[in-house]
């Protein structure tokens, strides 16, 4: 895995309190947009982040120029049905590492090239996505996963603010030993997809890798993943016995509540934890963020870095290309970045970071990898999703769950034509 | 009825149904027995706001050429059945091989996704039948012989487990049953064990979701029964009592046997709708510990990768375990039916 000095150079200036470093000037166009009839729709996850830069964009609509939206958690489930059809249901996908891939892998979403030279040519580099020569995706914002802590129950406990998970569990160790709280952890261990991205997470942090060097072939049968499962599972010991029923909504509530001291949680999720709604007394000014912790003894954070972006449908109207280019990237601006800064860790060169973003900007800056954006990383992400469940119940030991998952990952890859 | 006036009494319904039914299965069955197309891969720099990095990607138009050559993908026979994610004919084979006891055996097919939802599915499906039956009986007898005025608001008390959405009913269950929840902290009082979670362990989250089922289909159960002894003769009741017949007897005698065959129809119903069991499994969060045929085919389809000829294959196993437990019962009254 090797990355260019780019993120280094980013990451010093985030670390220097700076926002996502890129030199370049913001002036991005206004909204304007040059047809005069076109139909903008857009479909995308809901989280707070997402809800402003569609609702900035929704500003653009003229008479002629109609706008839609539909956010929603299922996003992932009906995006390729969506811009399959042709025309498409939705002219604007915002998407993820992850599920820009499902979208490249059928050619759904087109290159922006054209429509950035000519609408938006001072575009930063540091916000396209780009897979060989085609920019697929405009980025507005980071996310990670990273340690959330309550300051005051390891101040109580005696303990440092853990910096691997080695010292987490140490830390929680300390805090129920001390009668401080029953069940100091809690995480987003709900089995299927939140489980595999622990998993990933932690796997990262080992330094392992998921598939063979440059192909689909699973490579899980690695001292690093079952050195990552068993992190996990002592983890687990530490957790409410519900944790395979623990989303991020639940966990983040459990930790709100000030039923948990430490998590590693989302970023997108620290605005919301920070507000005073569902937080018991005494929570929210005890709260902390750090860096997602390292394991093993490495030096990356174990987690992932993704990025929020849109992206344009191929099965539409070169007029709805252009207005939805328009409006989405407008929106993709400072003022909408730093009148929403809780909301996310914005990607936007004037963007100024609040409290909120400090653990994404730590992570980021701690060197953590991206999530990697291989066509076939879905099929691996759902079969360690449901294949680790029986390792971490006890009844199996890691290498059958890792074989497990390796057999079931095999069984789709060959189905879906990767293997 | 002339054959004229039959045929086209049902055509619409016929027509609707070949549509709606008949042809997306046989669709299903097509897209079952083939797989996608081979993915060209290459390999290139992608960049975005956390550097660049070589990353394998699919071709798209290597891809799409072979697409348009086949558009329904590569033809695999029943590959997709036998292989690991469904009957696993080689794992299966391989556990009976490599066993050490039968119970070893039975650990190795419990271990693969299609055997476990299996078991699941065929557990929930008999126990919840006959406790449906049951109670759906025993109900419809005790509102029966409420006074009249009271009888409209118990039977639409006892129908509001079914008029819920299911997801919603399941929900609503399982805050109930979290262990800050009125059910899961009244458990742990009575058992006097502040670590009891029903979420937690497999055989309890069973237990629930059977629970439950129970809870959800009974008021159908009532509702047919109830309906059926409103046509229960008076007159042979009241030679019953003439006889002296107790009211057991009269119930067992006279009410049963009468009712028997609405007893195969709920029977029936019930049995197609818990071998589809699906919602309470999603609304308890109980992927971990409890997954059906349904699940297997919803996680098919709702990730990012989806994996039509997977889920079709699923879904026509599903049908032939649906017609092999409708069977006996079918028989049963085509045999009724003839000696009749």
């Amino acid at each position: 895995m090797k990355f260019n000095q780019t993120l280094v150079a980013s990451a010093i200036a985030l670390s220097a309190g700076g926002a996502f470093a890129l030199a370049s000037s913001n002036a991005i166009a206004d909204c304007a947009i040059s047809v005069d009839t076109a139909e903008i729709s857009v479909l995308g996850n809901e989280f707070p982040a997402i809800q402003a830069i569609v609702g900035a964009a929704e500003g653009c609509s003229t008479d002629g120029v109609t706008f839609a939206s539909n956010l929603t958690k299922e996003h992932r489930e009906i995006q390729v049905a969506a811009l399959t059809a042709d025309p498409s249901e939705y002219t604007v996908a915002v998407v993820a590492n992850s599920t820009l891939v499902t979208l490249m892998n059928d050619g759904l979403v087109r290159p922006l090239n054209a429509l950035i030279d000519e609408h938006a040519p001072d575009l930063p580099d540091n916000l396209k996505i780009t897979v060989g020569d085609d920019v697929m995706a405009i980025a507005f914002m980071a996310n990670a996963q990273h340690l959330m802590y309550r300051q005051d129950i390891l101040e109580q406990a005696g303990v440092e603010v853990p910096t691997s998970y080695e010292e987490v569990l140490a830390a929680a160790a300390a805090i129920k030993e001390a009668g401080l709280i029953e069940y100091p952890l809690t995480g987003t261990y709900k089995s299927g997809w939140n489980l595999a991205e622990e998993f990933v997470n932690m796997l990262m942090g080992f330094g392992g890798d998921m598939f063979m060097d440059g192909s689909a072939e699973p490579n899980l049968d690695s001292d690093e993943a079952k050195a990552a499962l068993a992190m996990m599972k002592s983890l687990t010991e530490f957790m409410n016995p519900d944790f395979l029923t623990f989303d991020s909504t639940i966990a983040a509530a459990e930790f709100e509540q000030g039923k948990a001291a430490m998590m590693n949680m989302w970023g997108s999720r620290a605005g919301s934890v920070l507000d005073d709604e569902g937080a018991a007394e005494g929570v929210v000014e005890n709260i902390g963020f750090a860096s997602a912790p390292t394991v093993g003894g490495g030096d990356v954070p174990a987690s992932t870095l993704w990025w929020d972006g849109f992206t344009i449908a191929t099965n539409t109207s070169d007029e709805n290309a252009v207005a939805s280019f328009q409006a989405m990237v407008s929106s993709v601006s400072d003022e909408v970045a730093n009148a929403n800064a809780d909301a996310a860790v914005w990607l936007m060169a004037g963007y100024e970071p609040t409290q909120a973003a400090e653990g994404v900007l730590a992570t980021a800056s701690a060197g953590a990898q991206p999530y990697p954006m291989l066509p076939y990383i879905g099929l691996m992400h759902t079969a360690l999703g449901n294949e680790l469940v029986e390792f971490l119940q006890g009844s199996e030991s890691a290498e059958q769950a890792l074989a497990d998952t390796e057999a079931a990952y095999r069984a789709a890859a060959e189905e879906a034509g990767f293997l | 009825m002339p054959h004229r006036t039959f045929w086209l009494f049902i055509a619409p319904s016929g027509i609707a149904m070949l549509l709606f039914i008949a042809l997306p299965i046989v669709s299903v069955i097509v897209q079952s027995l083939h797989i996608e197309n081979e993915k060209v891969l290459i390999v290139s720099e992608s960049c975005g706001p956390f550097g660049c990095k070589e990353t394998t990607r699919v071709d798209e138009e290597a891809s799409a050429a072979l697409n348009a050559e086949r558009p329904l993908g590569r033809f695999n026979g029943i590959g997709t059945y036998t292989n690991r994610n469904h009957l696993a004919f080689e794992e299966v084979s391989a556990a009976w091989s490599g066993r050490s006891s039968f119970a070893d055996f039975v650990d190795g097919v419990m271990n693969l996704p299609f055997y476990k939802a299996l078991v699941f599915t065929l557990t929930y499906t008999f126990v919840s039948t006959p406790f449906v039956l049951a109670l759906g009986f025993t109900l419809a007898l005790a509102v029966n012989s409420l006074h009249r005025w009271l009888k409209g608001v118990v039977i639409f008390a006892t129908l509001l487990p079914f008029i819920i959405t299911p997801l919603i009913g399941s929900l609503v269950l399982f805050w109930m049953i979290d262990a800050d929840g009125i059910i899961g902290k009244t458990l742990q009082f009575i058992f006097d064990n502040p670590e009891l979670s029903l979420k937690a362990s497999p055989a309890l989250t069973w237990i629930t979701i059977i629970t439950y089922g129970i809870w959800h289909s009974t008021p159908f159960a009532f509702i047919v029964f109830y309906a059926g002894l409103q046509t229960v003769p008076g007159e042979t009741l009241e030679s019953a009592m003439i006889d002296g017949a107790s009211r057991w007897e009269r119930t067992r005698y006279v009410v049963i046997p009468y009712l028997a065959p609405l007893v195969v129809f709920v029977c029936l119903i019930h049995l197609m709708d818990a071998f589809r069991v699906f919602e309470p499994i999603v609304g308890f969060n109980a992927s971990a510990n409890a997954t059906s045929l349904s699940w297997i085919i919803y996680n098919d389809l709702s990730q990012e990768v989806q994996l039509f000829g997977s889920a079709g294959a699923t879904s026509v196993l599903t049908i032939i375990g649906v017609m092999i437990l409708l069977a006996p019962v079918v028989w049963l009254t085509w045999r009724d039916y003839r000696s009749a």
